[in-house]
């Protein structure tokens, strides 16, 4: 039971570490919470329901097309508006950001109806490891897998590219970074591209492990900001841990609280945390 | 429609302005006075409503209740209550930048509603609350309506009383400080973290007693009678569109967001029956859309920020 709970944290946690890193650099480096993190995470899981269910092509070239498109929304998002209030109160920003969250939301309601989807509608029979001690089935294999290799990916291009290291710069200090001559314009674009990529993943993996729906991404926003100031606001990394602290303690909380609370965990976690520490684990002083 | 019908329709929708314009009253002393940045506003309405609902009904098999409280004891209740709520959330997170408290009032308005939905005992789950008692309904007949309107507009008067004279106090002057500058205000040696709490606590009282009002006006409230995040989204439009920190484009902004968003209403109502859901995303991206707008053209709304000054230094220019 401990095991099983364990590994269902694992996966939803892999989830929501994708879907933070994202969130934790955009909100690193233009300092403002981007509250439609979330819908963009639904958007891209219906980006690829449309291109796998309605167009059926195949599931690589789906994930390559959804994360692209939702990418492109991401910048868009930038481009239309928050760049534009930059330069304003980051609550203005903030609200802005809610603004574009119901907007999405509600797009994907009305492309695809409020009803749940599926990729597939076939059931898989669970793989059972050690006498019923856990089961997994394959489709939740492929996430843990995907994950895994999206967060090494991410790793490689934040330590070893130089784009990867302005990113990592500018969350850390904008000043600095501008100082040492870092075209910040075009590493913002660049860092809205690779938050609407990762999130994009989060979502087709998560309607993967179980179906779509137009909150899911909404219902994921708290556990994924949790997991930013868990880890640290700006720090990719910090958000990696976080979102695995999160998620494999939504899951085990089961064996405490009711499930029906599952939710409230990563609220709680995220409280304690500004109570204790408000810079994070990995991130700078507030 | 007849006139007597279109009378009545006209005062079902200023009672709801009504009680979205004290809403927009409480986020303007959060927001507009002290820059606070509340986005659970729901969920402050929610406590209030179920609060009051509860206190001033008889006994009931279905949920926690028998009190049996007077209406305006309930509306106090549904305030008191809600502003218990806001100094638990605002003490981790108030000292802290804004955009944590945001985070916060979205966790708390998420559990309140998780609360509300499991705990049936005190709620009645999703079934709801129904039969919410009405102030004095046995008196007024058929105009019952007209009445309930007179008493959201004393609420309004008192609460509009109060945040003008609040703002023109020593107390707000402090507030709107700490809002432009909180290290100078730091350091003529106020205590920031109390002003700022005080000013969410006050707003938090205000958002109770609305909710409240509506829980005995439409007499029945459940986790899914309303939408969360399109309430508060709702009032933040009307907050933006009053322009920030004025008390009197607040009620304006509550009229004109209240009358467009009900205006697409009847747009979508054109739409076949089988259409409904459509209608209703159609209606959410539209006043997103007008929000974002807003935000990019007429930053200060409609009116900006009213000039509050002094009575001595108005004297001296």
């Amino acid at each position: 039971m401990v095991a099983q709970l364990f590994l269902n944290g694992l996966i939803l946690g892999s989830i929501i570490a994708l879907g933070a890193i994202g969130l934790s650099l955009i909100y690193g480096i233009l300092k403002f919470g981007h509250f439609a993190h979330g819908d963009l995470m639904t958007l891209g899981a219906y980006f690829a329901f449309l291109f796998k269910v309605q167009l059926g092509l195949p599931f690589w070239l789906v994930f390559v097309l959804a994360a692209a498109f939702t990418a492109g929304i991401a910048v868009l998002l930038n481009i239309i508006l928050y760049r534009h209030l930059k330069d304003r109160d980051s609550v203005i920003v903030m609200i802005s950001s809610v603004g574009a969250a119901l907007i999405i939301r509600n797009f994907v309601l009305l492309f695809w109806g409020p009803q749940n989807k599926f990729y597939d509608k076939a059931i898989q029979m669970p793989i059972i490891i050690g006498d019923g001690l856990l089961r997994i089935k394959e489709n939740q294999i492929i996430i843990l897998v995907l994950a895994l290799s999206l967060v090494i990916a991410v790793h490689l291009f934040l330590s070893k590219t130089k784009l990867g290291k302005a990113m990592r710069a500018m969350a850390d200090n904008i000043d600095l970074a501008q100082i040492t001559g870092i075209n910040t314009e075009k590493v913002i674009i660049w860092t809205w591209a690779m938050g609407g990529v990762l999130t994009a993943a989060a979502g087709i993996l998560l309607a993967f492990d179980t179906h779509l729906t137009p909150v899911m991404g909404w219902n994921l926003l708290l556990p994924l900001f949790a997991a930013v100031i868990l880890g640290g606001i700006g720090s990719p990394y910090g958000a990696m841990f976080g979102g695995l602290v999160i998620g494999i303690s939504q899951e085990m909380s089961t064996l405490i609280i009711s499930a029906a609370y599952k939710p409230a965990v990563a609220f709680t976690i995220m409280i304690l945390m500004l109570i204790i520490r408000p810079s994070g684990l990995m991130g700078k002083k507030v | 429609m007849t006139f007597a019908g279109m009378f009545s329709y006209l005062v079902f929708f200023l009672i709801f302005v009504g009680i979205y314009a004290i809403m927009t009253l409480a986020l303007n002393i959060q927001r507009g006075f002290a820059g606070l940045f509340n986005i659970g506003i729901a969920g402050f309405w929610a406590v209030g409503a179920y609060t009051s609902a509860i206190v001033t009904k008889g006994a009931s098999p279905d949920h926690l209740g028998g009190f049996g409280l007077p209406f305006i004891l309930g509306l106090l209740a549904g305030g008191i209550v809600a502003s218990i709520l806001a100094l638990l959330v605002g003490i981790p997170t108030i000292r802290l930048r804004e955009d944590y408290l945001g985070i916060a009032t979205i966790g708390i308005a998420e559990i309140i509603r998780l609360v509300i939905k499991n705990e049936a005992w005190l709620t009645n789950g999703v079934r709801g609350v129904s039969a919410i008692p009405k102030p004095l309904a046995g008196i007024f007949g058929s105009n019952y309506n007209l009445f309930f309107l007179l008493i959201v507009a004393a609420v309004i008067a008192i609460f509009y009383y109060l945040s003008e004279k609040g703002i023109n106090s020593p107390w707000g002057r402090v507030l709107r400080a700490i809002r432009e500058d909180e290290e100078v205000v730091k350091a003529a040696g106020k205590n920031v973290v109390r002003y700022r709490m005080e000013a969410f606590i006050l707003g938090a009282f205000m958002m109770g007693v609305g909710g409240a009002l509506y829980a005995h006006f439409t007499s029945f409230i459940s986790p899914e009678a309303f939408r969360p995040m399109q309430a508060t989204f709702l009032v933040w439009i009307m907050l933006i569109i009053g322009g920030s920190a004025n008390n009197f484009g607040s009620l304006v902004g509550a009229f004109l967001t209240w009358g467009i968003w009900t205006g697409t209403e009847f747009l979508t109502g054109m739409l076949p029956a089988a259409y409904t859901t459509q209608a209703a995303a159609v209606r959410v991206i539209l006043i997103g859309i007008f929000l974002e707008v807003i935000l990019l053209s007429r930053p200060q709304g409609l009116f900006g920020e009213k000039k509050y000054s002094s009575k001595k230094t108005a004297a001296d220019n």
